[in-house]
């Protein structure tokens, strides 16, 4: 059983080019951020390691950060330019009983993350929710489609900060 | 001369009785055989999460509710153990023992449904009757406590909307005993049945890695025979202080799935009545915060909802709604590894294999 702090410097003695980074200072759990195109090799490690063994991986969030320049449209809508969306692992080794979460930032305008389907099974559904809710593309997954919304939405990514709701769905008018 | 064979596309859904709401399947078929399932989902999307970014913190206790309907009180349970986290604020004793009661309650109705509605799916309508009846008996415990039936919005952050009912305790004690036999009645009826158990057992096999792999949890991941119960092996609330077994299967077929349900119920029991009878005194209201607004920061927790593993992720920025909410849906997870445990087998399996992954499609599309 590791703590997050003892993980993580594995982790950056494995990885030294992966840009590891760990955000301690926050009130319940201190948060792994990693480089999008490197979290392939480091979760592989992460499962396979004998002293890691993280084999459940609880959750897959992604997220919008919101964190580029926000500028209003001429009908006073936000719209963000810049910034990242960033997702999140959350694991959990259920034989050694320890969790870290672990974070990775794409930038807004090319979200590019490199998909962990081929370790644990149950990223599929989680990586097409965050590519229907967010647009995140994950490189190398097997069937990346819109799980949530219909197959046609053709509106955007609804989970983005910067979301406009479509006056129309299929030639249709839509009422809110 | 050979035969010519193609294969089958079959479509199961969005509106057939077995899905237990809108889901529609995608059957590919090599004559009656299953070679590959492709689910759709998304019927029942009501965008839960892009709500939560418009609401205050217990605003968004209501919209928990109606993801997994059958199961309301636990939803609100993950969420405001995830808030309360995230506040750093503890709460009453009181409020923490009518927590877990309530709980196990819903635990023992919502599995009812589940194996209810499993008997009705392979053929056996009188079991989902049985079931209901006894469902009602906990559904009255509910009303007469915060007088709603299905969606309770009874959990609030740093207490409870409502104090107990004074009868509470008395009718609670009496249901034990009354419910007890009804499971024998329901193994009677049901789970030794031969035409059951010829149509579950060895069906829908689904392995222990795989199920470790693919996330599944629950009775699903415990009917494979992981001893594996965020009660016991991540304690949140009070549970550590209970006294109950976690129920595991052999094979993890179908029939394994089922039987942990029921055995969970006979669990349920035991911590109802380990802690009805250690309620303390208190206000039910004395911890919950004036103006909720957490720190910077994030929190993933989760707990046992009668489908799995519930989680909820929380980002909060700093102000009085969440910045982002991601649940970690049981039902979605679980059913993800429908395609494992449908390949070789009939059309008519699915069905079966369907039910004894009881999904909720509330939970699924969110």
């Amino acid at each position: 059983m590791k703590n997050p702090q003892e993980i993580f410097e594995i982790l950056s003695a494995q990885f030294p080019d992966a840009n590891i980074q760990i955000d301690a200072s926050l009130p319940v759990e201190p948060i792994i951020s990693v480089n999008p195109l490197k979290i392939n090799v480091i979760s592989k490690f992460l499962a396979e390691n004998n002293e890691m063994l993280f084999d459940s991986l609880m959750n897959l969030s992604g997220v919008d950060d919101a964190n580029g320049t926000k500028t209003k449209d001429e009908d006073g809508n936000d719209v963000i330019n810049g910034g990242t969306l960033s997702v999140y692992y959350h694991l959990h080794a259920t034989k050694l009983n320890h969790k870290i979460t672990l974070k990775v930032s794409a930038p807004r305008e090319n979200p590019e993350v490199e998909s962990v389907e081929n370790i644990w099974k149950t990223a599929n559904w989680h990586e097409r929710e965050a590519f229907d809710m967010l647009g995140i593309k994950f490189l190398n997954h097997p069937d990346l489609r819109r799980i949530l919304m219909p197959y046609d939405w053709e509106a955007g990514y609804p989970l983005r900060k910067d979301y406009k709701n479509p006056e129309f769905y299929q030639g249709m008018k839509v009422t809110y | 001369m050979a035969l010519k064979t193609e294969e089958l596309v079959l479509n199961m859904g969005p509106q057939h009785p077995s899905t237990h709401g809108v889901l529609r399947l995608e059957l590919e078929l090599e004559g009656e055989v299953v070679t590959n399932v492709k689910p759709h989902l998304g019927y029942l999307h009501r965008c839960f999460e892009k709500h939560c970014e418009a609401m205050t913190y217990p605003q968004v206790i209501p919209y928990t509710d109606r993801m997994d309907y059958l199961a309301s009180m636990y939803n609100n349970f993950g969420y405001v153990v995830g808030v309360e986290k995230l506040l750093g604020i503890q709460v009453p004793e009181r409020v923490e023992y009518i927590r877990v009661i309530m709980g196990e309650l819903q635990r023992i109705a919502s599995h009812l449904v589940a194996l209810g509605t499993y008997g009705l799916d392979i053929g056996a309508f009188t079991p989902f009757l049985y079931c209901f009846i006894d469902r009602e008996k906990i559904l009255n415990l509910f009303e007469i406590t915060c007088g709603a039936r299905l969606l309770y919005n009874y959990m609030w952050v740093g207490g409870l909307s409502h104090d107990i009912h004074p009868d509470f305790v008395r009718l609670t004690k009496e249901f034990i005993p009354y419910f007890r036999p009804h499971i024998k009645e329901l193994n009677d009826l049901l789970t030794y049945n031969k035409i059951f158990i010829e149509r579950t057992v060895n069906i829908g096999v689904l392995p222990i890695d795989t199920a470790i792999n693919y996330g599944a949890s629950g009775p699903v991941l415990r009917g494979s025979g992981m001893k594996w119960d965020l009660r016991k092996n991540d304690p949140y609330s009070i549970y550590d202080r209970f006294d109950f077994d976690i129920p595991t299967g052999k094979n993890g077929d179908c029939w394994d799935r089922y039987y942990v349900r029921v055995l969970e119920m006979e669990q349920s029991l035991r911590i109802i009545e380990q802690a009805i009878d250690q309620i303390p005194d208190g206000d039910v209201q004395s911890a919950i915060p004036k103006r909720i607004k957490p720190p910077k920061g994030t929190v993933y927790s989760r707990v046992e909802n009668p489908k799995g593993e519930l989680g909820y992720f929380i980002i909060s920025d700093g102000s009085t709604s969440p910045f982002r909410v991601k649940v970690r849906a049981p039902s979605f997870v679980n059913l993800s590894v429908i395609g494992e445990m449908c390949k070789g087998h009939l059309v008519a399996d699915v069905v079966a294999i369907l039910g004894s992954i009881d999904i909720v499609l509330g939970e699924v599309d969110r």
